[in-house]
């Protein structure tokens, strides 16, 4: 295997840099082959691209039933009536359930227990699962479903989020009392959380009015986010078994096996311990397997039939099947002097959570703590909103609640300097935060974030080559709209516009966010082997070659083997919130230490290594390294082979790692340390607009990331480009279409992902100023970039029309000059 | 109605009895066991199922099985050949071309059928006009990988990887087989 190119190499941190350094012993650990900071190949990456990676849609058991879900037609009904007797009498048809048949709880959710495994009496969005068959095929299955009578009382759908929010008539979703909302979430009516924020004088009693009399220039906005759709390209899947001991093994593709685990088990009515989950391949999930799809379905029916149960959504039910991102109406309005400080801001965000809470009042967090974004305003009023609707549920994807916000503040940046007749990059310097500054939560910035620097940087990027200059300029190929276009090159202007996007990382709001790792050393075959067994998700972000990466470093051996991802292990946390790197790499990187204090103390006891020094462990352990398949004492004494130091012991331990801890936000004045560690990614984008036809092509799409520290170059290189891509698809083409609460568009013909032709070559500069709160200074880096590449492009098409531009994705008739 | 067909998958002959409205995807998936090929979409807007059909690269899931009675397929575990990855196997590894993995099966046979169309001197939209009317792709450049792969989506967005693997790929099939496959512009597909 020959080395890959590498990526644009990782900048090293200016030496004038503050806080640069990395956090004392934590580069004692050898970079070995394929250790941190080394870019190895992914170990599962030879079974991807073979096709034989089995994916949760590839499962197969002896005996195999397939289930199938009978869904709404209508996004709000009353159910009068059920009848599966004639779907059971049809040949091949082994159970058909309601929610009659679900034996515990009838509802789950990760935040708040409202989503009901069944329908009962109301369905709340259209495509809600109301019964599940199971069947000897695929097609029987489908039979059965259109067998099964349901009589519904239409009732009237709840499709404006605003009207949700703010309408007293307006019809509820849930009956007041009927989910246990959480009364510091300051829920009303539809509304399940309202979070307000109150900083400077707008905490002591003073009114926007007052503060728009004190600025030069005040600029507001109405902004749109529209729905998106995390796509993954892999489907909802995955294979109940039936086990001996009452109890069921889960193999499926999810974000977060303990937390399915947690929320299945009650619904089955069944003790933790019986319902086991294993990871199967995962084919992409940003967000989407965050919550439950087809987990208790397949349990429900495996159980009732005794038989194994295969659960696969196809592409248009998978629309249904997943929660999405949230759609939003901002009401920003921003206030500044004359020289581009700014001085308030006043928010109001509403996101539609759709029927069922999903990750809701988690979003409404991320959105109100961050609205801001990153600029230092001494005096705001926020209040975000996340309402109940009869819309398709909503819930975490890439950026969470901090995406849509985004898109409000940097357009209002744009609004700003438009207004004062300023460089758009000089307004964000004006007002950039950086170590020290105070957030609106009241907290603290306490690491390194070079926000002016990076602004700096992503500005003195290379320009493509101009339009004029460009080759082949008259090839209708290079025109916005490609070969279909019809375009002609005089109506296309080139435009360029800049995005700077701010992330928490890992959970916020004083939950427990931790992750557990279990690391074992011994001699396999004659030589040492680390065994890393954790309840993490691979999801495609490479987190595999991590845990191996960091083994390879902390144990200085050349062999590790991953134990399959299952509940057997202590719980990991979720594959969300760019947490991973951080959480499982933390967990993992202090399993290793604790191994090799224990191997350090072993070769003392076998008289192999000299001396009572030190043992700490995150130290040298006294001078002594691991290096190489060896012990290597302190002083320039001969190296031990580790096999010679095992012998016969296996060394395991097994630790949790938690991030430092956060609070919770006052429910009145949003005050409160939130979040653990922030991300920042700073997007140039360069567009050509046909201005006739309302076309766009990005030309480039360059980023400057902040990332604490690179353990694997070229894999995150990937993250930043999979993210800018996302975040491009959300400027340009993605939308979910719901109108009266039915998807419009469920396919991949009309709801649009950008393909290889829509994504320009995306140069990306790494920045690294170490963490010092973070395993080996790291940051996670997965989110940062999905927020800032969507304003950047809106922006550069703004730059070359003029237009407002205050909704995404864009649509041609609103960039088409009149 | 069914039929009995014949199918040879990897250099493995299968004679099966399907249902005619079943696809060519469902045969090899479900009745054969042959998960290589992914279901992304079922309707032909993804490409995660390409297999090289008769060493053409052709969307699985819009073929019916009964059209593909006696034909050849190779799937991305067929390229393999002996254990040993094909040349854009190992090209995808070394550029970190995917992430999830789930578009690459699709991605890679289509590659392969791709850079078999080029060599053949089909033209593509990205040809210029004049070497499309001689029957000849004058280079493998960027532009023309990432239009002749454009019906192959990767929603982790490994794109760059992709087109520089395929780039490379394409520079070291040349290399060992001297196949006429033009040359990249630029040394491994790299920018
Ligand atoms: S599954 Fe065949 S093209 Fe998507
Ligand atoms: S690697 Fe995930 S879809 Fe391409």
């Amino acid at each position: 295997m020959t080395p890959g190119p590498a990526p644009t190499a990782p900048a090293a941190p200016p030496p004038s840099a503050p806080g640069s350094a990395p956090p004392a012993g934590e580069r004692a650990a050898e970079p070995a082959g394929g250790g941190v900071g080394d870019s190895p190949p992914r170990p599962d990456g030879t079974l991807k691209v073979t096709g034989e990676f089995a994916y949760s849609s590839d499962l197969w058991a002896e005996n195999m039933l397939w289930g199938m879900t009978l869904r709404s037609p209508h996004p709000h009904a009353r159910i009068v009536r059920v009848d599966t007797a004639p779907a059971l009498r049809l040949p091949g048809v082994h159970a058909v359930l309601t929610h009659e048949d679900v034996p515990g709880e009838p509802r789950y959710g990760l935040e708040v227990r409202d989503q009901p495994v069944l329908a009962a009496e109301t369905v709340r969005y259209r495509g809600e699962p109301v019964a599940v068959v199971a069947a000897d095929h695929p097609e029987t299955a489908r039979r059965a479903l259109e067998r099964i009578v349901v009589d519904y009382e239409v009732l009237e759908p709840v499709c404006d989020a605003r009207r949700a929010a703010f309408d007293p008539d307006c019809p509820l979703v849930h009956p007041p009392g009927s989910v246990p909302l959480r009364p510091e979430h300051n829920p009303r009516g539809n509304v399940l959380r309202h979070q307000p924020i109150r900083t400077g004088d707008l905490a002591r009693g003073r009114t926007v009015a007052d503060l728009r009399e004190r600025a030069d220039v005040v600029v507001t906005g109405s902004y749109e986010v529209g729905m998106q759709d995390q796509a993954c390209l892999g489907p909802e899947s995955g294979l109940a078994v039936p086990a001996e001991d009452g109890g069921v093994d889960l193999y499926v593709a999810t974000q977060w096996l303990h937390a399915d685990q947690r929320q299945i088990a009650p619904c089955l009515g069944l003790p933790p311990e019986l319902v086991r989950v294993t990871l199967a391949g995962v084919g992409g999930a940003f967000g989407a397997r965050e919550d439950l799809s087809m987990q208790v379905h397949a349990c429900l029916l495996a159980l009732r039939t005794g038989r194994p149960v295969k659960i696969v959504y196809n592409r248009e039910e998978s629309f249904y099947g997943h929660v999405h991102r949230h759609p939003a109406h901002l009401r920003f309005e921003h206030g500044a002097a004359a020289d581009g400080r700014l001085l308030y801001a006043a928010l109001e965000i509403v996101l539609d959570g759709g029927a069922y809470a999903s990750t809701t009042p988690a979003v409404v967090g991320v959105a109100a703590s961050l609205g801001l974004g990153p600029y230092e305003i001494p005096h705001a009023a926020v209040d975000a909103y996340g309402v109940y609707t009869t819309n398709p549920p909503c819930g975490a994807m890439r950026g969470f609640g901090a995406v849509q916000a985004c898109f409000g503040y940097e357009s209002q940046m744009d609004r700003l300097a438009e207004a004062l007749d300023m460089d758009p990059v000089e307004v964000r310097l004006r007002n950039a935060v950086g170590r020290g500054s105070v957030l609106p939560t009241g907290q603290r910035i306490d690491a390194p974030l070079p926000m002016a620097e990076m602004l700096e940087r992503a500005r003195a990027l290379p320009m493509p080559p101009p339009p004029e200059a460009a080759p082949g300029r008259v090839d209708p190929l290079a025109l916005p709209g490609g070969a279909g276009g019809a375009g002609v090159g005089a109506s296309v202007v080139r435009g360029v516009g800049y995005g700077v996007g701010l992330k928490n990382l890992c959970f916020s709001e004083g939950f427990d966010d931790h992750s557990t790792a279990r690391v074992r050393l011994e001699v396999v075959g004659g030589v040492p082997v680390a065994l890393v067994h954790t309840a993490a998700a691979e999801v495609g972000q490479g987190l595999v070659t991590l845990q191996e990466q960091i083994a390879r470093t902390e144990l200085g051996v050349r062999r590790v083997a991953l134990h399959p991802a299952d509940t057997s292990v202590g719980s990991a946390g979720s594959s969300s919130a760019s947490r991973q790197s951080h959480m499982t790499g933390g967990a993992v990187k202090a399993a290793c230490e604790a191994v090799r204090a224990r191997v350090v103390a072993l070769a003392r006891a076998r008289g192999l290594l000299a001396g009572e020094g030190g043992g700490a462990v995150g130290g040298a352990d006294g001078g002594v390294r691991l290096a190489a398949d060896c012990l290597v004492p302190p002083g320039g004494a001969a190296p031990v082979p580790l096999a010679e130091v095992l012998g016969d012991a296996v060394v395991e331990e097994t630790r949790e790692f938690r991030h430092r801890p956060t609070s919770p936000l006052d429910p009145v004045t949003g005050q409160g340390s939130s979040h653990a560690q922030l991300g920042m990614c700073v997007h140039r984008a360069v567009v050509d607009v046909d201005v006739e036809l309302g076309l766009v092509r990005v030309v480039a799409l360059d980023a400057v990331q902040e990332v604490g520290r690179a353990l694997h170059p070229r894999q995150l290189v990937g993250q930043i480009h999979g993210g800018a891509t996302q975040g491009l698809g959300l400027a340009l083409m993605e939308e979910v279409q719901v109108a009266d609460g039915v998807i419009r568009n469920p396919s991949f013909t009309d709801y649009l992902i950008p393909t290889v032709l829509d994504v320009p070559p995306m140069r990306v500069e790494v920045l690294e100023h170490a963490d010092p709160q973070a395993p080996y200074g790291l940051r996670g880096a997965g989110e940062p970039p999905t927020l800032s590449a969507t304003p950047a492009v809106v922006a550069a098409v703004r730059a070359a029309t003029g237009r407002p531009l205050t909704r995404v994705p864009l649509r041609p008739e609103d960039i088409a000059l009149p | 109605m069914h039929a009995d067909i014949t199918l040879t998958v990897d250099g493995r002959r299968h004679q099966l009895r399907v249902d005619t409205r079943t696809t060519l995807l469902d045969a090899l998936r479900e009745d054969l066991g042959v998960t290589a090929p992914k279901k992304g979409c079922d309707h032909g807007q993804c490409g995660s199922c390409t297999v090289l059909l008769n060493g053409r690269r052709v969307v699985t899931c819009l073929v019916l099985a009964v059209a593909g009675d006696g034909a050849e397929v190779v799937t991305a575990a067929g390229l393999a050949e002996g254990g040993d990855l094909h040349p854009m196997q190992e090209a995808f590894m070394d550029h970190d071309a995917f992430q999830c993995g789930y578009c690459t099966p699709g991605q890679i046979c289509s590659a392969v059928g791709m850079l078999d169309e080029a060599a053949a001197g089909w033209p593509s939209a990205a040809t210029p006009p004049r070497a499309s009317a001689e029957g000849a792709v004058a280079e493998l450049d960027d532009t023309e990988i990432r239009e002749r792969m454009s019906g192959n989506l990767c929603r982790c967005g490994a794109y760059a990887g992709i087109v520089s693997a395929i780039g490379d790929a394409a520079r070291r099939t040349h290399a060992a087989a001297a196949s006429g496959i033009p040359r990249p512009a630029r040394e491994g597909g790299r920018r």
